[in-house]
C-alpha cells in the first residue's frame, strides 16, 4: 500500500519571511556591525601595536598616563556606587508609592541624557568655580572642585546618572510592590523586605545598569574636558589624555591608551556575560535581565 | 479571634472607597466580603491586615483597638491576589520566610523551621515541592503555597484577596473545598475577598454583600438568599 505524503505548499512555516528576507536581513545587521563596531576596534588596536607591543605599553608606562589611568578608575569607582545608590533610591521612590512631583522626578532623572555633556560642565563651572559664591569660599577654604578632582567626579556623575534609574524603573513598575507587602505581613522589617526581596528581584537590572554606567563613566569625554582644566598628571582622565595625546601627533600612546580604555569596557562585557552564565538557573527563576 | 470593625472609612485623594463601615466578626467564622470590583471590599480587607490606614475609625482585634498596630505586629496571615510568592526563593524558603523574619529572640531553630515548613506542606498536600521554585508552579499549587506561608507565621487571622481569581473554574472548585477544610482544621477567623456570588455562599459561614463602599447586608448564605436586603443585594445574589 503507498502512502502518497502530501507534500507541503512551502518549505517555510507561514510565520516565518522567505529565506532570502532573513538572509538580507541577517546580512545588513553583520554588515553594519562590521563596519561601524567592528572596523573601529581592529584599527584601534592596530594603531596601538603598529610598533609592537612592547612601545605600545611602554607609552602606557609614562608618569603622565599612569596618572590617568589611576584617576579614570579612581573617579568610576566613586561615582558608579555612588550613582547605584541613587538609582535605586530614585526607582524605589517612583514605583513602590505614590507622591505629588513623581512626573517631575522622572523627567529630571532623564535630563542628562538630552543636555549636551558641554553644557552640563559648564554648568558645574559656573556653580562652583572660584568666580562663584561657593567657589570662592571653597577654593578659599582649599578645596576647589572646579579644574580639581571633585569636578570631574560630579561632571560624570551628572552624566551617568540616569543608567541605573532607567534600568530599575521599568522593572520594579512591573513587579509592582505585592511581594514587599507579603513580605511585611510576614513580619519583616523594611530594611529586611528590601535586602531578601527588593534587591535580589532587581539585581540583574541593576548589575546591568551599574556596568552600563561604568563604561560611560570611564569614557565620558565632554563634561569633564570642560572642568577638568586638563592638567596632565592631575586631572586628566582617559579620555582627556587620548585627546592631547592625539592632538601632539603621538599615534602610539593615543591608541595604546584608546585600546585600553577599549579592554575595560569589553571587560565590562565580559563580566556581565559571565555572571549571567554563572547564575543561569536564577536568572530563570526571577524572570528578566 | 473576634475582629470589630468601627465607623471604618477610606478617602483615596476625594474619592470615596469606603464609607463608614461597621461590622462584627465571630471567632472562627469563615467571611465572604462579596461585591462587584470597586465595592471596597479589598480596600477593607486591606485595612484589617494593616496595609492601608484608615481616613477613620476603628479595628479591635479580641476587643483590643488594633488601629494604630503596625502590618508587622498584626499577625494576619494575608494571601494576594496573584498570590506574590517571592519568586527568587523556593517553595520552602517562601514558606520560612516569616519564621526567618523573626527577631533572635524568638526565631526557632532551623531543624524547627524545617518541621514546621514540612508540615505545612503537607497539610496543603503538597509534600514534594519544597526545593520548587514559584514559576515552576501551577496556579492552584501557588495559591496553596501562599496559603502555606501565610499560615506559617501563626497568625491570629486569615486575610484572603480573591484567592480563587486567577484559576481555571475546575481548579476553582476544588481550592474552594480546600480552603473550607484548612479554616477547619485551624480554626482561624478567616476573611476572604470575592465577586464570585456561588463561591461566597458555598462555602462561607457569613456573607458580607458590598456596593460602593457600603455594606448592604450580612447574613448566613441561606438568608441572604432568601431575603434579600436591597435591590442591589437581590439581582447580584439572584445572578
Amino acid at each position: 500500500m503507498a502512502v502518497v505524503l502530501a507534500r507541503p505548499a512551502r518549505a517555510v512555516a507561514p510565520t516565518q519571511e522567505a529565506p532570502w528576507v532573513r538572509r538580507l536581513l541577517i546580512g545588513v545587521v553583520l554588515l553594519l556591525l562590521a563596519v561601524l563596531v567592528g572596523a573601529p576596534l581592529v584599527v584601534v588596536f592596530a594603531e596601538a601595536l603598529r610598533e609592537g607591543w612592547l612601545v605600545a605599553v611602554a607609552s602606557l608606562g609614562d608618569e603622565d598616563a599612569r596618572s590617568a589611568i589611576l584617576l579614570t578608575l579612581a573617579v568610576a569607582g566613586v561615582a558608579v556606587p555612588l550613582n547605584a545608590v541613587f538609582g535605586i533610591a530614585a526607582a524605589w521612590a517612583l514605583t513602590k508609592f505614590h507622591w505629588r512631583g513623581k512626573a517631575l522626578l522622572l523627567t529630571l532623572i532623564d535630563l542628562p541624557f538630552s543636555v549636551s555633556p558641554v553644557v552640563a560642565g559648564l554648568c558645574i563651572v559656573l556653580l562652583f568655580g572660584a568666580n562663584s559664591l561657593v567657589g570662592g569660599w571653597l577654593v578659599a577654604s582649599g578645596y576647589p572642585i572646579v579644574f580639581a578632582v571633585p569636578g570631574i567626579v560630579l561632571a560624570t556623575m551628572f552624566i551617568t546618572f540616569p543608567f541605573v534609574a532607567r534600568e530599575l524603573v521599568p522593572l520594579m513598575t512591573e513587579q509592582g510592590k505585592s511581594e514587599e507587602e507579603a513580605a511585611l505581613t510576614l513580619g519583616a522589617s523594611g530594611w529586611r523586605t528590601f535586602r531578601t526581596v527588593t534587591l535580589p528581584n532587581i539585581r540583574w537590572a541593576l548589575l546591568y545598569g551599574v556596568l552600563l554606567c561604568n563604561a560611560r563613566a570611564m569614557g565620558e569625554f565632554g563634561a569633564v574636558a570642560v572642568v577638568s582644566g586638563k592638567i596632565r598628571g592631575q586631572t586628566a582622565t582617559m579620555p582627556i589624555m587620548i585627546e592631547m595625546l592625539y592632538n601632539e601627533y603621538q599615534g602610539i600612546a593615543a591608541f595604546s591608551m584608546a585600546a585600553l580604555l577599549t579592554l575595560l569596557a569589553l571587560l565590562t562585557l565580559a563580566l556581565k556575560s559571565f555572571l549571567e552564565w554563572r547564575h543561569a538557573d536564577q536568572l530563570r527563576a526571577t524572570g528578566r535581565h | 479571634m473576634h475582629i470589630e470593625i468601627d465607623e471604618i472609612a477610606k478617602e483615596f485623594g476625594a474619592t470615596a472607597a469606603l464609607h463608614p463601615v461597621s461590622l462584627r466578626i465571630p471567632s472562627g467564622a469563615l467571611v465572604a466580603f462579596l461585591g462587584p470590583s470597586g465595592s471596597g471590599k479589598t480596600t477593607l480587607l486591606r485595612i484589617l491586615g494593616g496595609l492601608e490606614e484608615p481616613s477613620q475609625g476603628r479595628v479591635l482585634f479580641d476587643g483590643v483597638d488594633a488601629t494604630g498596630l503596625r502590618v508587622q505586629e498584626r499577625r494576619a496571615g494575608f494571601v494576594f491576589q496573584s498570590y506574590a510568592l517571592f519568586r527568587h526563593m523556593t517553595v520552602f524558603e517562601n514558606i520560612a520566610y516569616g519564621l526567618r523574619a523573626r527577631p533572635r529572640a524568638t526565631r526557632p531553630a532551623r531543624v524547627e523551621i524545617a518541621r514546621r515548613v514540612n508540615k505545612l506542606l503537607e497539610l496543603i498536600q503538597l509534600p514534594d515541592i519544597a526545593g520548587r521554585y514559584p514559576n515552576q508552579l501551577s496556579g492552584g499549587q501557588r495559591q496553596r503555597v501562599a496559603l502555606a506561608r501565610a499560615l506559617a507565621i501563626e497568625p491570629r487571622m486569615l486575610l484572603l484577596d480573591e484567592p480563587f481569581g486567577a484559576l481555571d473554574a475546575r481548579v476553582r472548585k476544588e481550592l474552594r473545598q480546600g480552603l473550607r477544610d484548612i479554616h477547619d482544621t485551624t480554626g482561624l477567623t478567616t476573611l476572604f475577598v470575592t465577586h464570585d456570588q456561588e463561591e461566597a455562599m458555598e462555602i462561607a459561614d457569613l456573607v458580607v454583600v458590598m456596593s460602593m463602599g457600603r455594606i448592604e447586608q450580612v447574613g448566613v448564605p441561606a438568608e441572604i438568599r432568601a431575603r434579600p436586603a436591597t435591590d442591589f443585594v437581590r439581582d447580584f445574589v439572584g445572578a
